[in-house]
């Protein structure tokens, strides 16, 4: 029944395509990498790919998002792009911020 | 470390510089930009900031073997390259060479979310990447403070940006950071707080309709540096700053002669007239004859094979060539051999500043043994009669300083001397003052030498005769008929500056009443 009630709202194919930036293995990227895969898996479902950038291993990728804050999430899809930065601590900005927090406040609503 | 430039007293080595090749900035900066350092430009909007940074940057890699970075946070390097084109610097060019790397830093607050611990390292390690292409040992940020508007985490944001000024001077490199200024503050994010070498501030005023750029090098650890505000230029060969502190007076004197361009005037200075490098006032009311006497010995000095700038403030060059043909003067001959120039623009064009900062730039390029301004007194209506007057002082030192002798014609009133004249007498080595006298219902010009340093001159006032093969002068009792009350003293070196001051005075005082009263007795 939820799913369904999702569904129109995600206008047909609903991909989320996340793209994380990262600077090395630092206990920040790593909090950031977990916190995303909770976040995605409460509320995305299956629906979302996550690509971990690392900038140390490719720093010409830098420039083509943008990145200046490590680490910065990048919602490539869907349209437009977002982006948040920081570990990802507070579910609710992250929320707000990939646009999921409409969202989730009607399926709690139903 | 031992065998670099070390400080004759402490043995510290000297603070290195990077040259910026921008004309003059070198010169006040005691040879550049502190090498391996960060130096902040700052000033408010349209000061120049980029365009500093950016000379900086071209020079650099062009004439120095440096190649630098670019991080733009205002302007795509599209637009950049654009805006500096017309400065004949190809961004694009230097960029394929690899000599130049640009990277556009984009950051918009209202696309990014903020949630929990960040910091930007995304920044060095582009800064690291672009760094690493060219090999560069220059970087400019431009303009850094649009951090201050992506980031709303000031703690973060200031903790990362005094890392970014470690970080670059770990790294040794030359580095200039472009700020606005701020109200009360050099930079209207306090970066100055976090870097302590190097601040330069310019400054863009408009006094009475006329734009004056201005630079002043606020703070130089370790160097000694000129603290006065520089006026500076852009134009299509970039930035050029004037340094306003004038030379001492220690400018080689020549023995030499320069004819005046009339063997009567010449007969009147000991035969051989003026003296090399030394400057010339030539005063008188409308239509006395004063740009026929500058013209004339600009003539003379061509014939002779050297060269003339002539900066005309009142008349075209089409206009005066025409004129002096009336008296057998081809100036346009001599312009197409290479011996004259001529520059005509209106005073009320720029400030003095900028004034000074031409003609410096065409005595530079030109490399003329001569020059003739006509009139300066035009440049009053510019500016203030006190920055005239500081202006020429400059202008004549370093006239000197290159043994470059300057003519200078000023309009008077009739009968009088002008105010500004007595203002710059006193820069003026020798000054001709030509008059008129009423004679037998007829006008005669006038001419004497009023004052002429180091030389007996003659006292005389004799009628100046402008004929269609020059000027000659007339008998030198013609005039002096008609005022022979005193006789005049006799030329005497030694009381040159006394002899002067006491024409000055009968000038003013003594002969015109001579000539009314002659005029009267007829």
């Amino acid at each position: 029944m939820k799913k369904n009630s999702k569904a129109p709202a995600a206008s047909g194919d609903h991909h989320f395509q996340l793209r994380l930036y990262v600077a090395g293995q630092t206990p920040r990227s790593l909090a950031a990498l977990s916190n995303l895969r909770r976040i995605c898996a409460t509320h995305l479902d299956r629906r979302y790919r996550i690509e971990v950038i690392d900038l140390i291993k490719n720093p010409q990728l830098a420039q083509g998002d943008q990145i200046l804050a490590i680490p910065t999430l990048v919602r490539n899809l869907p349209k437009p792009i977002r982006k948040i930065i920081g570990d990802l601590s507070d579910t609710e900005r992250v929320l707000v911020g990939l646009d999921l927090r409409d969202l989730q406040a009607r399926t709690a609503g139903a | 470390m031992a065998h670099r430039n070390t400080s004759a007293h402490h043995g510290i080595p000297a603070l290195e510089k990077a040259a910026t090749g921008i004309t003059g900035l070198d010169q006040i900066s005691g040879g550049g930009l502190p090498r391996g350092r960060t130096t902040i430009v700052c000033g408010g909007p349209g000061c120049g900031k980029t365009m500093l940074g950016l000379e900086f940057l071209v020079r650099g890699a062009i004439e120095f073997n440096e190649p630098g970075v670019l991080v733009a946070f205002e302007e795509t390097p599209e637009e950049m390259a654009r805006n500096v084109a017309s400065l004949g610097f190809d961004l694009r060019d230097l960029a394929d060479r690899k000599k130049l790397y640009l990277d556009y830093v984009y950051v918009e607050r209202s696309e990014i979310q903020e949630t929990g611990e960040y910091d930007l390292e995304g920044l060095f390690i582009r800064l690291q990447h672009a760094v690493d292409q060219v090999g560069a040992k220059r970087v400019m940020l431009d303009t850094l403070e649009a951090l201050f508007s992506g980031f709303s985490n000031p703690g973060i944001l200031r903790a990362e940006i005094r890392r970014l000024f470690r970080w670059l001077k770990e790294k040794g490199l030359t580095t200039i950071v472009t700020a606005e200024k701020g109200e009360g503050t050099l930079t209207r994010h306090g970066l100055e707080e976090y870097v302590s070498d190097c601040v330069i501030l310019l400054d863009h005023r408009i006094t009475e309709q006329i734009s004056t750029r201005r630079m002043r090098i606020v703070k130089y650890r370790g160097t000694k540096h000129g603290a006065d505000e520089y006026p500076f230029l852009i134009d299509e060969h970039g930035m050029s700053v004037l340094p306003v502190t004038s030379m001492e007076l220690q400018h080689k004197v020549s023995n030499q002669r320069v004819p005046t361009g009339i063997a009567d005037l010449d007969d009147m200075l000991e035969r051989k007239g003026y003296f090399r490098g030394s400057s010339i006032l030539i005063s008188g009311a409308a239509g006395s004859g004063k740009t026929i006497l500058a013209a004339t010995f600009a003539e003379a000095a061509c014939r002779r094979g050297e060269r003339c700038l002539y900066i005309g403030f009142e008349e075209s060059m089409n206009q005066i060539a025409r004129n002096m043909k009336a008296i057998g003067i081809n100036f346009e001959s001599w312009v197409k051999k290479g011996l004259l120039v001529h520059r005509a623009w209106r005073p009320t064009q720029y400030g003095v500043e900028m004034h000074l900062l031409r003609i410096h730039k065409l005595i530079e390029k030109f490399k003329p043994d001569n020059i003739i301004i006509d009139p300066i007194t035009n440049l009053i209506t510019a500016s203030t009669e006190k920055d005239v007057h500081s202006m020429l002082m400059r202008l004549m030192d370093f006239l000197k300083e290159n043994a470059v002798t300057s003519l200078f014609t000023s309009l008077s009133n009739v009968g009088e001397i002008a105010e500004s004249e007595v203002g710059i007498s006193s820069l003026i080595d020798s000054w001709i003052s030509l008059r008129y006298a009423e004679i037998f219902g007829k006008r005669h010009r006038g001419l004497f030498v009023l004052k002429s340093r180091g030389m007996a001159h003659s006292t005389q006032l004799r009628e100046m005769i402008i004929t269609s093969k020059g000027i000659k002068l007339g008998p030198a009792d013609a005039l002096l008929a008609y005022r022979d009350r005193e006789r005049d003293p006799q030329p005497d070196i030694d009381s040159a500056s006394v002899t002067e001051k006491v024409r000055t005075k009968s000038v003013r005082h003594g002969s015109s009443s001579k000539i009314r009263s002659a005029r009267g007795a007829r």
